[in-house]
């Protein structure tokens, strides 16, 4: 297939659209709120009043406002309602009749649709997810036939690179960087993994995207596979995300079905084949090397690194490991240009973050907007703020993050201000908190997370988060003393800097940022320290050890 | 492989440039304290007692996995890495049963050395006193999880030497336990082949040979080695 033939069959899906078109989101978030029925009651309505012939109801991704749904959208028009029970599809139908309509008007001029950038999400809630057509309708696999047809593998890796792209897993590796490690590797076999083992409670970023742009990420798995020297792929996606894997599933069918996946992709020699593998349910697998021993089929346990999988990854071969956005940045870098995607965001954090904002905040749902924009806009302006109350923190980065103070909203975010605020920019969740939400409680329920997720494999992490939790539940109880906070200081310092894996490393991490900023809510709650005993020099001898 | 120069505590030492910071250390009769650690199978990183100091890093090495380099300089023994040794073992006497006065390794364990070697005279730590069975179905050995220190030799030592891989470690973070074929009671794992390497490996008193009793249970090591290197050394025969 050439360009020109890709293009026609975009042309000829566009034409085959009809003029007016209901959108009705069908994300896991909408579908738990009934919205299948919605679409089901909106298709029925759309026969009954006989518009059939020019208007058509389908099924897409997320449309963002989550706390809203199910949401639907008329094109061309644009009008949006949110929360639509399927006894409000007649009226929304006879709108397009001139009717009125009861369903809740949702303004999509507020800030929190006007302030986004779309580039990861740009199709999410636009097309049906689980046509391969409608993909292809909106430029869909283009930028992948531009690799193969006009570009070296080199000049890839060096696109990726001046485009400033970094890994939006959390840890914000230069991506361009990586892709060039694995593709000077002489070896011959390599592989390509997306990690999609979104694991941080409240984030759903990576979900949203499977569910409804499935095909983005395979069509970025690809292009690294192309780039690095890769012929076999795999998606990591756990196993708690089944809509994410159904469609994941149809999206490979099709994808194979129609040539741009399998073997000599648009009649090039390369080739490329993409295999699901489900997680059960650990959360330390989402670290590299532990997702690796899981493919395997090993247990999921981390191993010290180097050799970094860029060197030696599954089943000792370079692999190439990204996140789930990190690759829907791919088709869009390469065509529109590096430079387009480099004058977005900062300095040194380039283009968009999509944050899965919730919590205390009005707005909740998913948000992409620029590197550099600061956290008030994101969660005042954009999240509406917080409905009982004013903000207290925001808690960025999971149970590796932080909570940052409402004192440093006005923090620009990007992956070295965010660090240096005690958080990391993580994956994307976003929690806000209000004046209700105990911090210490906060502490508690990640370092509980932690000490539940450690794989056991080493003992600071496996025993040293018992141990934090234990001492935050006695805080929490009021049992506590100041020695067991300066106890459960010394444990984090341990634990940050001799764990093995990052999950460890991390896991003292929302300890120590509620201390940092909200120690006096900690000390309003220790008993005073109780008196000294008396001095004893007598210490119980213990065994001597042999030779 | 050629040879390097490097300093570990101030002391210049040479060492091939496929050593281990470990191995180089202990040929120059530098002691690094080890738990995870056994000469013979392969170093998995796990116990954390051997972290060292490298200069220009500021992360800390696990030093039976951290190769040699030119120019290193190590330092095995700061106040900060004792401290660290030391609530780490703190963290293992906390989080199992090891009670020393009726414990069949008793003057034999490496992880009551291991406490001796840090300094450790109390547990700063709630004791988190799990509740631990005993396996002993098993027609020569026993499998006290109270001891057990999760350290993964017997897994190691069974999977690498014996090839028989009876044992692995099922649940994760402090519901870890070491299992035999598919958490089976030892007595019925059918891939088990009584060899006793994980018995002598093991450095605590979690797998004992059954009828020893209290400080009985000596781990042979030299057994291990001749288990290990009898064939390439030809001593099975005459």
């Amino acid at each position: 297939m050439e360009l020109a033939e890709l293009k026609e069959l975009a042309d000829k899906e566009k034409a085959e659209q009809k003029p007016i078109r209901i959108r009705c989101c069908t994300a896991a978030g909408c579908l738990s709120s009934n919205s299948q029925a919605v679409q089901q009651a909106l298709t029925d309505a759309v026969t009954t009043a006989g518009l059939a012939d020019r208007v058509e109801v389908l099924p897409v991704g997320c449309m963002r406002l989550c706390c809203e749904g199910p949401l639907v959208q008329v094109d061309p028009d644009g009008a949006m309602y949110g929360k639509v029970d399927p006894g409000q599809a007649a009226s929304i139908v006879g709108t397009l009749q001139g009717g009125q309509t009861e369903a809740r008007v949702i303004d999509t001029n507020m800030p929190f649709f006007r302030d986004q950038v779309s580039i990861v999400l740009e199709n999410s809630g636009r097309i049906n997810p689980e046509r391969i057509e409608d993909y292809l309708s909106v430029g869909g696999y283009q930028a992948l036939l531009h690799v193969l047809r006009e570009m070296t593998p080199n000049q890839v890796v060096e696109t990726m690179t001046r485009s400033g792209l970094r890994g939006r897993g959390g840890a914000g590796y230069p991506t361009g960087v990586k892709w060039g490690l694995i593709a000077k590797q002489p070896a011959t076999q390599k592989f390509v993994i997306c990690n999609a083992d979104e694991g941080d409670p409240g984030a759903f970023m990576d979900r949203s995207v499977l569910e409804s742009d499935p095909h983005r990420v395979l069509e970025g798995m690809a292009i690294a596979a192309y780039a690095i020297g890769a012929s076999q792929g795999f998606v990591y996606v756990r196993g708690e995300y089944p809509l994410a894997i159904h469609r994941l599933e149809i999206a490979l069918r099709q994808a194979r079905k129609m040539g741009v996946l399998g073997t000599q992709i648009f009649e090039s020699p390369f080739n490329f084949r993409i295999d699901i593998r489900i997680g059960a349910g650990a959360f330390v697998c989402g670290e590299e090397t532990a997702l690796i021993g899981s493919i395997e089929g090993k247990r999921g346990t981390p191993r010290p690194r180097p050799p970094y999988p860029t060197e030696s990854g599954l089943w000792q071969a370079p692999t190439l490991i990204n996140n789930v956005e990190t690759l829907a940045n791919v088709a869009p870098i390469i065509t529109r240009g590096a430079e387009w995607y480099a004058s977005i965001g900062t300095a040194k954090s380039k283009g968009t973050k999509v944050f899965a904002l919730a919590g205390k905040v009005r707005n909740t749902g998913l948000v992409e907007v620029p590197m550099g924009i600061t956290l008030r806009k994101i969660v005042e302006e954009m999240g509406g703020g917080s409905p009982g109350g004013s903000i207290k923190a925001v808690q960025t980065g999971g149970p590796s993050g932080g909570c940052i103070p409402a004192s440093a909203l006005d923090t620009p975010v990007d992956y070295e201000s965010l660090t240096a605020l005690g958080s990391i920019m993580g994956s994307g969740g976003m929690i806000v908190m209000d004046d209700a939400t105990k911090m210490v409680d906060v502490a508690k329920f990640f370092m509980e997370f932690c000490m539940d997720e450690s794989c056991g494999k080493c003992v600071p992490c496996r025993a040293g988060t018992v141990q934090m939790y234990r001492l935050l539940a006695r805080i929490v109880e009021g049992e506590a003393t100041a020695a067991d906070v300066a106890q459960l200081e010394a444990l984090c310092d341990l634990v940050r800097n001799t764990s093995l894996c990052g999950l460890g490393q991390s896991a003292p991490n929302p300890v120590l940022s509620t201390l940092r900023y909200f120690r006096e809510e900690y000390n309003a709650l220790l008993q005073p320290a109780p008196p000294a005993p008396p001095p004893s020099n007598q210490r119980i001898p213990l065994p001597v050890a042999r030779g | 492989m050629n040879s390097i120069t490097l300093t570990i505590d101030g002391k210049l030492i040479s060492a091939p440039g496929d050593q281990t910071i470990l191995e180089a250390a202990r040929e120059n009769d530098i002691h690094i304290p080890t738990l995870c650690n056994l000469e013979g199978i392969s170093a998995v990183g796990a116990c954390r007692v051997c972290l060292v100091e490298v200069s220009g890093s500021n992360r800390l090495a696990p030093s039976c996995l951290t190769k040699v380099a030119e120019g290193m300089q190590v330092q095995t023994a700061t106040d900060r890495l004792r401290e660290y040794r030391k609530m780490i073992v703190e963290l293992l006497f906390a989080e199992r049963n090891h009670i020393c006065s009726v414990c069949v390794a008793n003057g034999n364990c490496e992880l009551q050395d291991l406490a001796v070697t840090v300094g450790m005279d109390h547990v700063r730590y709630e004791y988190q006193y799990p509740s631990c069975s005993v396996d002993v179905t098993h027609k020569e050995f026993g499998v006290d999880h109270n001891r057990c220190i999760l350290c993964t030799r017997c897994v190691r030592v069974c999977d690498e030497v014996e090839g028989a891989h009876t044992w692995d470690v099922s649940g994760r973070g402090m519901q870890s336990r070491v299992i035999t074929d598919l958490n089976q009671p030892w007595g019925t794992a059918t891939s088990c082949t009584s060899c006793g390497k994980c018995v002598q490996a093991c450095p605590t008193g979690a797998l004992f040979r059954q009828g020893s009793t209290v400080a009985e249970m000596k781990k042979d090591r030299e057994l291990l080695d001749f288990l290990m290197t009898a064939r390439e050394k030809k001593q099975w025969i005459g």
